[in-house]
């Protein structure tokens, strides 16, 4: 009982941190249909970027809030910038061409910013201080959560609930469901297209950033091909879930966390990749638009 | 006079789609106050021209003036803003907003919320009240048909464009609409609609035009096409006599 009580903690933490990234692909994928690829390394360039910062302004380390607070902001924003040039140079000069060609793109712009990472930051692993948070472990009956974990757990979720009235109860939220819906009927409306383009970028990049800086904090090893791994895993839980769908993204990472945890934790890690991808085909199997899904299928 | 001004003109306008040409070089304008009919037979590119008017194709020729400035390059959702509101061919209502959501979306480019207005849509569209919270994808075509025309003119357009309103709609429904344009034109609202419906857009409108393969070939005042034998034998299914 304490393994799986201990691995559910550990799959939420994990979990959460897929949701946040998965955000990115199905926000990205609902208003332009578009798989963007170059995200999982965003979310890399996102850890070794914080690293950057956090050692070069706060040299002295020791952890205060101010500095955690201060080095998710920049970092954010540096990622968030990175993401709307990604959409402009990469994306907009394709967005009549054939969906193919948007998708090579968004392989392309992976692979430079996969590079650009181990040209800057080379080749070998990078390792997180630990005293970014306190390392105090909160013991409940046997179960053990780390600070690391609690923040986590209570920052991703209140970023997704954010998001999700952002996008249901704003009125720029609403045009961004619109333009999802129908971009001609949308500009009609008097939306600009470009803008919700733009602003869906930054949030879905923002978003990763803060996963891929926690991921960072939390494993401590950061390599420049992570992106890869940690993409691929919140794409197939954006697929899972739904894509395209919010609260199908941010269902399908907790539920792939969860899954990769018992897994882990009844099994072996080893066969967690696996069993991931034997999940995905179930799902499919079952549900072709993923769990959330419906109205994927006449948009493909 | 201020009531007999021109609204909307449109000189020389030229559309192509790659190597087709579907405008080829129409002139036509719509004073202020107006309801101006553009009548054509299917694919003579009635939808091609008012969707270059509102912006979202680009002319390869021509221009295009509203209220009294050159709006041919000017994008689609900046020309909402000056005034010109266009429900689209189709209804094209956003199927997963609620009816409430998409009445506001159609109020996007005013800052503050509209209460007057779409409390004057729901009382010339009452259909639309008692729906407010279902989703718009879960409306009857006629519901929607409402619904896309409440939309547009919840940005209070001085021109409002109507493309094909009646389209497979009941006649019973298709009543409806007509009256509901009528009241709107009414309140000072100019339009510009497009019908298969030619009788009753004629019978409407003060003045149309009759557009053949990328051409206008007619034009004139409702009553003068109504009279024509031309229009009659080719729009109006009156034979020979
Ligand atoms: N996206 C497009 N690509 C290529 N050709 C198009 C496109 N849209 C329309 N056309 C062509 O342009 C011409 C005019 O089409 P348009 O839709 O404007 O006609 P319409 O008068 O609105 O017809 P309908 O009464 O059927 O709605 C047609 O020959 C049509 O085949
Ligand atoms: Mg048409």
């Amino acid at each position: 009982m304490d393994i799986f009580l201990q691995q559910i903690v550990n799959g939420l933490t994990i979990g959460s941190l897929y949701a946040l990234v998965a955000l990115g692909y199905t926000m990205v994928y609902g208003v332009m249909k578009l798989i963007n690829f170059a995200h999982g390394d965003l979310v890399a360039l996102s850890a070794f970027a914080g690293l950057t910062i956090y050692t070069s302004i706060f040299a002295d380390g020791g952890t205060s809030i101010i500095a955690v607070i201060t080095v998710f902001m920049f970092t954010a924003a540096i990622i968030a910038v990175v993401g709307v040039l990604l959409e402009r140079l990469a994306y907009r000069p394709l967005r009549t061409a054939p969906r193919l060609s948007a998708v090579v793109s968004a392989l392309g712009a992976g692979l430079v910013i996969q590079n650009s990472i181990m040209l800057i930051w080379g080749p070998n692993m990078k390792i997180f201080p630990s005293d970014l948070f306190p390392s105090t472990i909160y013991d409940i009956n046997g179960v053990v959560i780390t600070f690391t974990q609690l923040m986590i757990l209570i920052f991703s979720s209140v970023l997704m609930i954010a998001l999700y009235l952002f996008i249901n109860k704003t009125k720029i939220g609403t045009a961004i469901r619109a333009v999802a819906i129908d971009q001609d009927a949308a500009k009609l409306m008097g939306i600009n297209v470009n803008k919700i383009i733009m602003i869906i970028f930054i949030i879905g990049s923002a978003l990763g950033a803060v996963a891929g800086l926690f991921i960072g904090i939390y494993y401590r090893g950061i390599t420049f091909d992570m992106g890869w791994m940690y993409g691929l895993n919140a794409f197939v839980a954006a697929i899972i879930g739904g894509i395209g769908n919010i609260p199908g993204a941010m269902f399908g990472g907790l539920m792939l966390g969860l899954f990769n945890a018992l897994i882990s934790g009844y099994i072996s890690s080893a066969w967690a990749e696996t069993f991931t991808f034997m999940l995905l085909i179930v799902v499919l199997i079952f549900r072709p638009t993923g769990i959330l899904g419906e109205k994927v299928a006449e948009k493909v | 006079m201020v009531d007999h001004e021109i609204l909307l003109e449109v000189k020389d306008l030229h559309v192509s789609y790659g190597a087709i040409k579907a405008i080829k070089g129409i002139s036509l304008y719509v004073k202020r106050g107006e309801v101006v009919t553009i009548l054509g037979a299917n694919g003579a590119g009635k939808t091609t021209t008012l969707r270059t008017i509102s912006g979202l194709l680009k002319s390869t020729d021509g221009h295009i003036y509203f209220d009294k400035e050159d709006i041919t390059t000017v994008p689609a959702h900046d020309i909402v803003g000056r005034g010109m509101s266009h429900s689209p061919e189709g209804r094209k209502v956003f199927g997963t907003l609620s009816v409430e959501e998409n009445l506001h979306m159609g109020a996007y480019t005013l800052k503050t919320h509209d209460e007057e207005t779409l409390g004057w849509i729901y009382k010339i569209l009452p259909r639309l009240e008692e729906r407010k919270k279902q989703l718009a994808g879960t409306l009857s075509g006629g519901e929607q048909q409402m619904l896309a025309i409440g939309r547009a003119i919840m940005s209070k357009p001085k021109l409002l464009i109507l493309d094909e309103p009646s389209l497979g709609l009941a006649p019973v429904l298709v009543k409806g609409i007509f009256k509901a344009i009528k009241e709107i034109s009414s309140t000072g609202v100019t339009v510009l609609i497009v019908e298969q419906n030619a009788k009753a857009a004629l019978k409407l409108a003060d003045r149309g035009y009759v557009l053949e393969l990328g051409k206008i070939t007619h034009e004139g005042t409702s009553e003068e096409l109504l009279n024509s034998t031309v229009i009659q034998e080719a729009y109006l299914g009156k034979k020979k006599k």
